[in-house]
């Protein structure tokens, strides 16, 4: 009870803090300083229609590169906690079959969730999506079979050659830039032609570094999926 | 008139509620999730300009005059990269709480008194 206590006047605190800050909350009226620059440089400079993938990827393309390091971190982090010893018997619980109806399901929809994660993360540059967003939704078709299939295994040693690849290759066109135009183009997308603007196949690298960002969420995520089901 | 301001600030308030009272720690974990909400609510609420459309420069007046019509693209990278750290979080917190009940056989917090003085 007086823990209850403790907790409720601390949280009386932090909402008169957060009162306090949203009493200070003026309204946006312009776009100032690096926002605007962003703005007005994004479309012509870097050819991206989606000013936040342009952000993303190559204005703050460093920050991304850390952000798939983090995800990497943590994905081996819950293999390493969640590795089991050999010794252990696989399936101790009985384990029952999925019904029909998820099982029909799952035949129908697991290539339509694939394709759609991959229409994601192609159209990252156009629309609003991107290789995390289409990374997900890969590892979400990866759930459900796993959902359906009690005996599902993923094939290991594929996704472990796609993640490192698409890893070590977003590395590369990042070192590109700097080889093909120079110091202080880290991940410059400008290595390969803008093409027309609006066109699928445009924005330099950018669709090819949210591919390679996009398979290599999809798989981390699809194997934090299958460590986590191991139990 | 900040409204979504104020229902950031609200999830976090439920979130760390959560956090402080819940024994059970699938609960911490799921309460943490809510404060992550909440915060990324908030910033992405920072970002709006009033009678402005998304950042995504689909018609040529748009890519003339980005920076008059479009509403501010920077929080919402952000915010971007926060959900997917926040999910790495939530997987590796997770991990966590499987191997402690692995230990314990139990998901209460107060059982777990190795480090508390």
């Amino acid at each position: 009870m007086i823990k209850k206590m403790f907790a409720f006047i601390l949280l009386m605190f932090m909402a008169i803090m957060f009162y306090a800050l949203n009493s200070n909350i003026t309204e946006n009226k312009e776009l100032f300083g690096v926002a605007r620059s962003y703005a007005e440089r994004g479309a012509g400079e870097l050819g991206t229609q989606n000013i936040v993938t342009s952000i993303v990827v190559t204005y703050r393309g460093f920050d991304t590169l850390g952000e798939v390091s983090v995800l990497f971190i943590a994905a081996t982090g819950v293999a390493v906690l969640l590795r089991r010893k050999e010794e252990e018997a696989p399936g101790k619980r009985s384990k029952r079959q999925s019904s029909e109806i998820l099982q029909t399901g799952t035949k129908l929809l697991t290539p339509i969730i694939i394709m759609f994660g991959v229409y994601i993360f192609i159209n990252g540059h156009l629309s609003p999506g991107g290789g995390f967003q289409g990374g997900a939704v890969i590892a979400s078709a990866v759930l459900l079979l796993f959902l359906s299939d009690i005996n599902y295994e993923i094939n290991h040693s594929l996704f472990n050659i796609i993640e490192s690849f698409s890893g070590a290759f977003y590395v590369v066109i990042g070192l590109l830039g700097l080889i093909l135009l120079g110091a202080n183009n880290f991940l410059d997308n400008r290595i390969l032609p803008l093409g027309e603007f609006g066109a699928i196949l445009s924005a330099g690298a950018i669709p090819v570094i949210y591919s390679l960002i996009g398979l290599k969420v999809g798989t981390e995520l699809a194997s934090i999926i299958d460590n986590m089901k191991r139990d | 008139m900040n409204t979504i301001h104020i229902l950031g600030f609200i999830l976090m308030l439920i979130g760390f509620w959560g956090m402080l009272t819940q024994k059970n720690m699938i609960k911490i974990v799921l309460a943490m999730a809510i404060v992550e909400t909440g915060v990324q609510l908030v910033m992405v609420a920072f970002g709006f300009i009033k009678g402005r459309t998304a950042p995504i420069l689909d018609s040529p007046e748009l890519v003339k005059n980005a920076a008059n019509l479009i509403v501010d693209p920077v929080p919402q990278s952000l915010v971007l990269t926060a959900i997917v750290i926040g999910v790495a979080v939530n997987a590796l917190m997770l991990a966590f709480v499987i191997k402690l009940y692995q230990k314990k056989k139990t998901l209460s917090i107060t059982e777990y008194k190795d480090l508390k003085w």
